[in-house]
C-alpha cells in the first residue's frame, strides 16, 4: 500500500517537471543556505576556540599608556611607563603566578643565504609559562640569559621552517640586524590567533639584550608591555585590582591623575568574542532558516494549485471508494517527497557551497552531523506541516462537488 | 428476492442565489435485488439528483434510504466510501477516467483502497477488463482508445469489486447507436448472468427497452413506476 502510495506520488510529481522542479528549488536553497550557513558557523566558532586554548589562560595584558574616555589607547609607542620593575613587583603578588615584561619589534633575520622579516621580542622564560608555549625542540632561554643580555634567540614554528627548512635550528647561529645570535630552541606551533595572526611568526631573545643590543640603548629598563598569569580563574578580579593599586603606587600617581597604564582581561575578551561568535553563527542559521519556511510556503502553495487542479481526480477517488486518510496520506506523501527529496539535494549543495568556500575564501568550514540531522528533520516538518492543509482540504472535498468541478 | 433499495419520502433541495430549489419532491421506490430498472423524464426532472443520493455520493435533504438494510442516512464519511467501494459499482456518462493511468490501473483503483496486494490487484484487474473484452488494451492510457472503449473500462472498473448493484447515469449519453447498443448488451448479460441489480438514466427510449422496469421522472416526482413495456406503448 505505502509502496502503491510512494509510487503515486511519484507519478504526481514528474507529471508536473518544471513545477516539481521549481517547488523543490525553494527547499534546496532553504536546507543548503542552513548548511551552509551552520558550517560557516562552526567553523569560526571551532577557530576561535583553538586562538583561546593557544592563548593560555587566566591571561591580563598590562599596557603602557591610559585609556582615554572612548576607550582608545593614546600614544602606546611614545609612552615608556612601564618599567621591568613593574613586571616583578606583579609577580610578586599573592594573586599572580607569573609575569613577563615585553619589548617587541621588527627585525631582519638572516641565517646563509635565506632571510626573513619578523617579529622579535624580548621577554624572560616567564612569558613561556604565562602563553604555555612550551619548546618543541632544544630549549627556551633563562634568567642568567636575561641577567647577562646573551645573543640567544628562540624561533617560532613559521621562522624556523623559512630560515631552516628541514634543517634543525639548534645550535645554529642566525644574524638578527647583522649581529650574530644562538638559536636555542624551537618553539611549539601555536597557530593563529584571534585576530588572524600567525602567532608561529615570531622570535624571543632575553628582554635585556632586546632592550640594550637589538632596538637601542634607549629602551633601557622600558617594557612594552606585560603578559600575566593569575592562579586561578576565581581571583582575576582580585588581581586586577591589586595589580592597579601596586602600580600606580609605583608610578606615584596622585589619587585624581589617571592611570598611565591599561590593564586587560584576555580571558574575559577571549570569552567575549567566543560569545560574540556563537550568537554570529546562531544569527547565520537563523537567516538561514527564514529560507527553509519561504521554501516550505512555496510547497504549500504548490500543494494548493495541485489540489485544486486535480480536484475532479480527487473526486473520482473517492466516488470509487477513497476514504479520507486515503486521500489525505496521498498529498502529504506528495509534500513530504518534495520536501525530502529538496532536502537531499540542498544538503549535497551546501555541503558542496562549504567546501567551496573554504576553498576560494579564508573562511574555515567544519560540516556538523547535527546541522544535516536538524535540517532533515526541519525539512521533514515543513514537508508535513505545509502539506497537511492542502491534504486536508483535498480529504474533505465532497464526492459529488469534487465530481463536478471542471 | 431480497430488497437492495428501499427509499422513503426522500426529498432534495439546493441551495441557490435565487433561493431554495426543491430538486426531488419526495420519492419512494424499492427495489429487489436482481432488477434491472431505467429511470427516464425530461431534462432537469431530478434523475442524475436522485443517482447520485442513490450512489452515496449525495445526501439527501430528508427521508431514508437503505441499501441493503442499513441505513445510510446515519453512515459517516469513511462508511460511506466503503459502501462505493464494495457495494456499489457507478458508471458515469462522462466515463470518469483518471487520465495518467493505464487500464488496467484505472480498473483496479478500487481495489487499492480495498487494501488488496498489487499481484491480486493486477490478476483481477486483467479478468475484469478480458470480461469487457479490452484485455488486449491493458496497457493503453483512456485517451487512446474510443470512447465505447471508455465506457467498458468504466464498467470494468464498477464491476472490479463484483457489486451487487450498479449504478449508471446516461452512460450511453455520449455514444453512438452501435456502440449504445454494445454497451447495453454488456449490462444485460451483467444483469442475467451474475445477477446484479441495475439501475439506468436513459433518456433514450431504445435503450429503456433494454430494462424490465421504467421509472419515469417529471419535476421530482415519480410519474410512472412499472413495467417498460406498459409505458413504451402509453408513450407512442
Ligand atoms: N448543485 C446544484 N445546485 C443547484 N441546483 C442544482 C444542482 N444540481 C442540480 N441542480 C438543479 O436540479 C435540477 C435537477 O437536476 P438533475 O438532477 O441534474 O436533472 P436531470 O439529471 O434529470 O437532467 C435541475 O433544475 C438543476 O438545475
Ligand atoms: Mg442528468
Amino acid at each position: 500500500m505505502i509502496f502503491m502510495m510512494l509510487q503515486e506520488a511519484w507519478s504526481a510529481m514528474s507529471a508536473n517537471r518544471l513545477r516539481t522542479f521549481l517547488t523543490m528549488l525553494g527547499m534546496v536553497i532553504g536546507v543548503g543556505a542552513v548548511i551552509l550557513m551552520s558550517s560557516i558557523g562552526a567553523g569560526t566558532q571551532a577557530k576561535v576556540k583553538e586562538s583561546i586554548a593557544s592563548m593560555g589562560s587566566n591571561l591580563f595584558i598590562v599596557l603602557a599608556g591610559s585609556m582615554t574616555s572612548g576607550g582608545v589607547r593614546i600614544g602606546s609607542g611614545g609612552v615608556q611607563t612601564l618599567k621591568m620593575n613593574d613586571a616583578s613587583a606583579i609577580e610578586e603578588l599573592s594573586s599572580i603566578k607569573a609575569a613577563a615584561p615585553v619589548v617587541p619589534g621588527t627585525a631582519q633575520l638572516v641565517y646563509q643565504s635565506a632571510n626573513w622579516n619578523t617579529q622579535v621580542s624580548g621577554t624572560t622564560p616567564a612569558f613561556f609559562e604565562v602563553r604555555d608555549w612550551p619548546s618543541e625542540e632544544g630549549s627556551v632561554f633563562s634568567d642568567s640569559d636575561v641577567r647577562s643580555a646573551t645573543r640567544v634567540a628562540v624561533l617560532g614554528k613559521t621562522v624556523a621552517t623559512n630560515l631552516f627548512g628541514d634543517e634543525s635550528p639548534v645550535g645554529k647561529t642566525i644574524r638578527i640586524k647583522n649581529s650574530p645570535y644562538i638559536v636555542l630552541g624551537v618553539l611549539a606551533s601555536k597557530g593563529q590567533s584571534l585576530d588572524g595572526r600567525d602567532q608561529d611568526d615570531t622570535v624571543m631573545v632575553p628582554i635585556t639584550t632586546a632592550q640594550t643590543k637589538l632596538f637601542g640603548s634607549q629602551f633601557k629598563g622600558v617594557v612594552r608591555f606585560i603578559m600575566v598569569e593569575a592562579v586561578s580563574e576565581s581571583v582575576m578580579d582580585k588581581a586586577e585590582e591589586e595589580m592597579q593599586v601596586l602600580l600606580r603606587d609605583n608610578h606615584k600617581l596622585r589619587p585624581n591623575a589617571e592611570d598611565d597604564f591599561t590593564i586587560r582581561n584576555l580571558t574575559a575578551l577571549a570569552n567575549t568574542a567566543a560569545e560574540t561568535t556563537k550568537a554570529m553563527s546562531l544569527m547565520l542559521a537563523a537567516i538561514a532558516s527564514i529560507s527553509l519556511l519561504v521554501g516550505g510556503i512555496g510547497i504549500m502553495n504548490i500543494m494548493l494549485v495541485s489540489v485544486t487542479e486535480r480536484t475532479r481526480e480527487i473526486g473520482i477517488r473517492i466516488a470509487i471508494g477513497a476514504k479520507q486518510r486515503n486521500i489525505l496520506l496521498q498529498f502529504l506523501l506528495e509534500a513530504l517527497m518534495i520536501s525530502i527529496i529538496g532536502c537531499l539535494i540542498g544538503v549535497c549543495v551546501g555541503i558542496g557551497g562549504a567546501y567551496g568556500v573554504s576553498a576560494f575564501f579564508p573562511i574555515s568550514v567544519v560540516i556538523t552531523q547535527s546541522s544535516i540531522v536538524i535540517s532533515f528533520l526541519v525539512a521533514t516538518c515543513v514537508g508535513v506541516f505545509f502539506g497537511f492543509y492542502p491534504a486536508r482540504k483535498a480529504a474533505n472535498l465532497e464526492p459529488i462537488e469534487a465530481l463536478r468541478y471542471q | 428476492m431480497a430488497e437492495v433499495i428501499r427509499i422513503e419520502a426522500l426529498t432534495k433541495n439546493y441551495h441557490t442565489d435565487a433561493g431554495e430549489v426543491c430538486v426531488l419532491k419526495g420519492v419512494d421506490i424499492t427495489i429487489q435485488s436482481g432488477e434491472f430498472v431505467a429511470i427516464m423524464g425530461p431534462s432537469g426532472s431530478g434523475k442524475s439528483t436522485f443517482m447520485n443520493i442513490l450512489g452515496c455520493l449525495d445526501k439527501a435533504t430528508s427521508g431514508n434510504y437503505f441499501l441493503n438494510e442499513t441505513d445510510t442516512t446515519t453512515l459517516n464519511k469513511d462508511a460511506l466510501a466503503s459502501l462505493r467501494n464494495h457495494v456499489i459499482g457507478f458508471v458515469f456518462q462522462g466515463f470518469n477516467l483518471l487520465a495518467r493511468k493505464n487500464l488496467i490501473d484505472n480498473v483496479a483503483l478500487p481495489l487499492v483502497y480495498a487494501g488488496i496486494g498489487a499481484k491480486e490487484r493486477k490478476v483481477r484487474a486483467l479478468e475484469v477488463l478480458k470480461s469487457v473484452g479490452l484485455e488486449a488494451y491493458a496497457t493503453y492510457l483512456p485517451n487512446q482508445i474510443s470512447g465505447g472503449q471508455q465506457q467498458r473500462v468504466a464498467i470494468a472498473r464498477a464491476l472490479i469489486n463484483r457489486p451487487k448493484l450498479i449504478l449508471a447515469d446516461e452512460p450511453t449519453g455520449n455514444l453512438d447507436t452501435k456502440t449504445s447498443q454494445e454497451i447495453m448488451d454488456l449490462f444485460c448479460e451483467l444483469n442475467d448472468k451474475e445477477k446484479i441489480t441495475i439501475v439506468l438514466v436513459t433518456h433514450e427510449p431504445d435503450i429503456a427497452e433494454y430494462s424490465k422496469r421504467l421509472i419515469n421522472f417529471v419535476d421530482g416526482r415519480i410519474q410512472h413506476d412499472g413495467l417498460t413495456a406498459h409505458f413504451q406503448a402509453s408513450h407512442v
